[in-house]
């Protein structure tokens, strides 16, 4: 691609970004707005994810514990449950670095693992930070429970709180549309930070180390670091994510915060390409969008069809997900838009 | 002391289940190198298929001993267990053997989901109780309590392992599997047909798997389409622990699991001056396999291997 033609694209690309919220919202809905929003929660999430699947090659099926700790330091420190209101930008950077610091919490005793057995630890350890959640309201009341936390401040900006419907110039600017900006912004941040991070230094010492960690120290690289690392920073964006999330969705519980949740950002990233930034991002657009498009189809479609609800729409949506991620893995392995370089592996090994 | 001896004992039968399922980890991962992360959803499966023919049974009349009754559930749900079981690897692993290893990883999941969902359809998503046909007799122990149900478990848990070991180690399909899962391809030079095996080591765990899940499901009282996933992930932690890969192993982890986890649900309270109560149990067996992991990967019985944790 020449340089123009990138610029046009880019161009275009940010112009269909800018309006998408009010074509969509328009057209079909705020509550669609609402999923793009949660598209682009979830895009952080998988790009967070992705450093350490897809760069580092470390299976972490707990990922969702650092969107955890994230969302609840967001909760905590801005809602009435302990009365302490800071502004998002001191408690969303403070909740990244807690979940950074759970990212080497977590990364320092599995250092030697990988593969299916780093994989249960990290499971272990997502279910350990749930049961925690839901436990510590007693004999001290930090977490809330079950309940959950309520009320949590909306992000306030200046003045301007995302939580209320705003004017502007004759546009009624809900909040929905303010957190799609907000949210936005951040995600073009963290894949530039991906981008950044995977053609620098530090980025093909992952990829050596996820090829053969032998060869890659004897080369000079200090995998402990480098393995430490990527925990680290994929835990730092879905610490981000989890203070947006508490704030834009002004409710957490432990609920939110399950296995589910951890092995839907996994599918994100190898179904849609693992290790490959714009196949991450297709990843975690069509699997957030897909199952909202289902949720409005399954229901009517069995009343038109049959007369009556013969499936729970819910059920069939996630027996059609886990089907989904099975057909997916049998018939393209190497997910919907894999980078050249894996895409050649895989074909490889079909040959081999 | 009363209470220790009884912890010591609820751990025992727990820890007797645990170990019949991380059979079934234990010997896929001996022979493949993978996790079975749908083996829970057979578990599942097993227990609630055994109710299912029970609650038919006695809805239809038919007036039969309890453990009666029992058995006939097990004689339908161990054949589809095994199905089940045959089903999974045909679907989930057969196909991507030679793929990396997050790919079949990734199946099973999706199939694990896809099972989950299926017993909600059929099932619903309510606790379903076990039909109450057993006797809770408990016999005193030296001050403490253990019912004759729970003695069955163990026992019949202990002849299951005991068996398993036999056919491992004495039958011609014993040795068999253990040519296959020192090395596939120098076995299947030497005659042995690896698919077979590898199908039969997931029917026969499947089988203690649908066994486990019906001893779990008259230990609780109930059973549950999401019971598996706890259950399955405490086995495969207790199969870790013994050193995957190694049935004895399995079975002194699956025990040593159950004491370690009701001793430490019975004491934490004590423990941390009433800061952590006995909802917590279930953090022991990911800490105990966080532990292991990292102090002696390859478990307590397992052979020091360089490559494996």
């Amino acid at each position: 691609m020449n340089a123009n033609k990138k610029l046009g694209v880019f161009i275009a690309s940010a112009i269909v970004l800018a309006v998408l919220p009010f074509v969509v919202g328009s057209t079909l809905g705020n509550s669609w707005v609402r999923t793009i929003d949660f598209a682009l929660l979830y895009v952080m999430l998988a790009l967070g994810l992705n450093i350490v699947v897809g760069f580092a090659g470390l299976l972490d099926l707990g990922f969702i514990a650092f969107y955890a700790v994230g969302a609840y330091t967001f909760a905590l420190l801005g809602s009435p449950h302990f009365d302490i209101h800071l502004p998002f930008y001191i408690s969303i950077p403070l909740g990244a670095l807690c979940a950074a610091l759970f990212g080497l919490l977590l990364g320092t005793p599995v250092l030697k693992l990988k593969g299916d057995y780093l994989a249960i630890v990290t499971l272990g350890f997502g279910e350990i930070i749930r049961i925690f959640m839901n436990n510590l309201n007693a004999p001290i009341n930090i977490t809330n429970g079950p309940q959950g936390i309520n009320l949590i401040d909306p992000i306030q900006i200046g003045g301007l709180s995302m939580g209320k419907t705003i004017d502007v110039a004759g546009f009624a600017l809900n909040p929905v549309h303010m957190y799609y900006y907000l949210f936005l912004a951040l995600t073009v941040g963290v894949v530039i930070m991906a981008y950044r991070l995977q053609y620098s230094r530090i980025g093909r010492a992952w990829v050596a180390m996820r090829e053969d960690q032998i060869a890659a120290s004897a080369m000079g690289l200090n995998i402990r670091n480098i393995k430490l690392l990527a925990f680290a920073l994929g835990a730092l964006s879905g610490g981000v994510a989890g203070g947006l999330f508490a704030s834009f969705q002004g409710f957490i519980s432990p609920e939110s915060f399950g296995l589910l949740e951890s092995i839907m950002i996994l599918a994100m990233v190898v179904l849609g390409g693992m290790g490959h930034i714009p196949g991450v991002i297709l990843g975690a657009v069509v699997l957030t969008i897909a199952p909202e498009i289902l949720r409005d189809v399954i229901g009517p479609l069995q009343m038109h069809t049959f007369g009556r609800m013969i499936v729970d729409p819910e059920n069939a949506r996630m027996l059609l997900f886990g089907l989904a991620m099975v057909i997916m893995m049998l018939t393209r392995p190497e997910g919907m838009w894999p980078s050249k370089r894996r895409k050649a592996e895989f074909e490889d090994a079909k040959k081999g | 002391m009363d209470i220790f001896l009884q912890q010591i004992l609820n751990g025992l039968v727990l820890g007797s289940i645990y170990a019949l399922i991380a059979l079934g980890y234990t010997m896929v991962y001996g022979i493949m190198g993978l996790i079975n992360f749908a083996h829970g959803e057979v578990v599942m499966f097993g227990a609630m298929v055994t109710i299912t023919v029970i609650s038919l049974l006695t809805s239809a009349g038919v007036t039969l001993p309890g453990p009666v009754l029992v058995l006939i559930g097990l004689l339908v749900a161990i054949p589809a267990c095994m199905l089940l079981g045959f089903v999974i690897e045909r679907v989930a692993y057969r196909p991507l053997r030679n793929a990396p290893k997050l790919a079949p990883l990734i199946t099973a999941i999706g199939l694990s989901i896809v099972l989950q969902q299926a017993a909600i359809l059929i099932w619903g998503r309510n606790y379903i109780p076990f039909p109450p046909i057993l006797d809770h007799e408990t016999i005193d122990v030296f001050g403490a309590t253990i019912t004759q149900l729970q003695v069955g478990i163990v026992v019949l848990c202990i002849s299951l392992m005991a068996g398993l070991l036999v056919v491992v180690e004495k039958t011609k399909l014993g040795r068999a599997m253990r040519a296959t899962s020192q090395n596939p391809a120098v076995a299947g030079l030497m005659g042995v047909n690896v698919n077979t095996i590898i199908s039969a080591t997931f029917v026969i765990g499947s089988a203690l798997g649908a066994i486990a899940g019906v001893m779990v499901a008259t230990n609780y009282d109930q059973a549950h389409y999401y019971m598996g996933f706890m259950i399955g992930l405490k086995a495969f932690t207790a199969a870790v622990l013994g050193g995957i890969g190694n049935l004895g192993g399995a079975v002194a982890g699956g025990i040593l699991l159950g004491i370690i986890e009701s001793l430490g649900a019975g004491y934490i309270g004590d423990l941390t001056g009433g800061f952590l109560g006995s909802h917590y149990q279930d953090i022991f067996a990911f800490m105990v396999l966080i532990a292991v992991l990292i102090f002696r990967p390859s478990g307590l019985l397992g052979e020091k291997m360089a490559d494996r944790a």
